[in-house]
């Protein structure tokens, strides 16, 4: 794919790339985490990173959130040189991780108002209630964020990373933790969300249904490298498969696309 | 350059707001041991003043002596238990990637450390008015720039700490409460640096706190107020204190180079 940036959608024409990313590279020594990637990603577009463990999902998103240095290689975000001008750009964005915790002994509410006054948020208790109908989370607002279960925390992360109502939305397995009937939940709003601002998400999941439903766009990462980008359903067919779990599975193996597998 | 908000900066202080509102302990927590210091060295000092012309001269040398030390100590402790909490409780990327700046977080915390400093030895300070009859406010207007000093000192050193954990990871959060000690006997809390070898002099003089120390002495023993003991250590507080921002600043930006923002935790 050589070093030109891979575009989202469908047709591969993006006039104006929300996120841009060219040659990024990530070194550890001699492990080379993220190597050499480039891709775009068009306003309002939703794109999946995906691969095995320690493909660079994880790492290119850090990288993008300014909270990696890279080794080398460009990234914009809305314009914006990142890590150099990040300052610019993080107000307009957000992550959610299950993987990152929140002050355990803070209360629900106590934490959403420290993060909506970081972000500038105005009007912060209209915002909370809103976020608490929406993400059904209001009725643990006065416990301690400590006390949740896992899934509860997945929404609470969700509700922070929603405070800001951003342009950009990083999402680490959004829907991870959670019921059958509350990650289907969670997708809805995370489609009406970005329906209703118009925002774009990058999401790393291991959820292949997660990812047909909610994702135009899908980068394949193995070994830090991208190995195949495409829509979902484009990826389905050129690989012969019926899902994108069984694409997964051929690529994360490292079986090329048009391969006959017995 | 980015402007600093106070917004920011207080939102921050705000979630330490909350957590000393959430836990009555945390809040006796800071000031028993300032409390318990005072009582002590309180009865040390009655027992001492029956036998020493120099105690006698100067009641409250000795009180003076252990709230000052507490005021460094406890701003330095402050800073960097503060910092660690954020370790803890694994907030430390979540932090960092919202509009909160490295410089932001280095304010808010010194805006938390002397809320806890004022706090934990403000209430020893004032039980010590009933308990001994000593009161710190005798030293005057230079109890002002002693605790000014005293303060920027704690902060400094609690940032170079909070730099190392960083660096090091929660195996060197010892160095938290060792760090202060090791430079305690240098300061002349207790004692005029005149006490102590020659050549440890020149290591004595480069701390801000030991010409407070001095200039409390001279307060107390000599009625005077030496100026010269006070702006010595504001300058050199203001080369420790941009030694200590420069060391945090640095230790952040390394962490940004290996992930360490990441996985910071226990």
């Amino acid at each position: 794919m050589g070093d030109r940036a891979r575009t989202a959608g469908a047709d591969g024409v993006i006039a104006e790339p929300v996120i841009r990313i060219e040659n990024l590279r990530k070194h550890y020594g001699p492990v080379r985490a993220v190597d050499g990637i480039s891709f775009a990603v068009a306003r309002g577009a939703t794109c999946a990173l995906l691969g095995g463990n320690g493909a660079g999902k994880t790492t290119t998103i850090a990288m993008l959130l300014g909270l990696l240095l890279p080794t080398g290689g460009d990234i914009r975000i809305l314009g914006e040189e990142v890590p150099r001008h990040r300052y610019r750009v993080l107000p307009r964005m957000n992550f959610s991780s299950p993987y990152m915790d929140l002050p355990q002994r803070l209360t629900v509410a106590e934490n959403l108002t420290v993060y909506a006054r970081l972000y500038g948020v105005r009007r912060i208790r209209e915002r909370l209630a809103t976020l608490g109908r929406d993400l059904d989370i209001d009725a643990f607002f006065k416990r301690p964020y400590g006390s949740l279960s896992a899934g509860q925390k997945t929404r609470v992360a969700l509700a922070k990373a929603l405070l800001n109502e951003p342009e950009i939305l990083l999402l680490d397995e959004p829907t991870a933790s959670l019921d059958p009937d509350t990650a289907d939940r969670m997708r809805s709003i995370l489609t009406d969300y970005r329906d209703r601002s118009g925002a774009t998400l990058l999401l790393a999941s291991h959820n292949m249904s997660e990812v047909e439903r909610l994702c135009d766009q899908v980068i394949m990462l193995r070994a830090g490298q991208i190995v195949a980008t495409g829509a979902p359903r484009e990826l389905i067919h050129r690989y012969g498969r019926k899902d994108m779990e069984e694409v997964f599975l051929d690529i994360a193996r490292g079986i090329e696309s048009g391969e006959v597998v017995e | 350059m980015r402007l600093i908000s106070p917004q920011r900066i207080g939102a921050l202080a705000l979630r330490y707001l909350y957590l000393l509102r959430g836990s009555w302990i945390r809040v006796v927590e800071l000031a028993y041991w300032p409390t318990v210091q005072m009582i002590l060295w309180g009865f040390i000092t009655q027992y001492l003043a029956g036998h020493s012309d120099l105690l006698n001269q100067a009641t409250g040398l000795l009180l003076s002596a252990v709230l000052l030390w507490d005021i460094l100590f406890r701003s330095q402790l402050g800073l960097s238990v503060v910092f660690f909490e954020e370790l803890h409780s694994r907030n430390l990327g979540q932090l960092f990637i919202s509009p909160l700046q490295p410089i932001e977080l280095i304010l808010s915390l010194m805006l938390v450390s002397l809320a806890r400093t004022l706090i934990g030895v403000g209430f020893a300070v004032l039980l010590a008015i009933p308990f001994y009859s000593f009161n710190l406010f005798q030293l005057g207007p230079p109890l002002a720039g002693f605790f000014l000093n005293l303060l920027l000192m704690g902060w400094a050193i609690g940032l170079l700490v909070s730099a190392l954990v960083l660096r090091y990871g929660m195996g060197a959060e010892s160095i938290a409460w060792a760090a202060i000690f090791a430079l305690a006997p240098l300061c002349g809390i207790y004692y005029p640096i005149a006490t102590l070898p020659d050549w440890l002099h020149p290591l004595s003089w480069a701390l801000p706190a030991s010409h407070v120390f001095e200039g409390m002495r001279a307060v107390l023993l000599q009625h005077t107020f030496r100026l010269d003991f006070l702006l010595y250590a504001l300058l050199l507080n203001v080369a420790y204190l941009g030694l200590g921002i420069g060391v945090f600043l640095a230790a952040v930006h390394k962490a940004r180079e290996r992930g360490a923002l990441l996985q910071s935790g226990e």
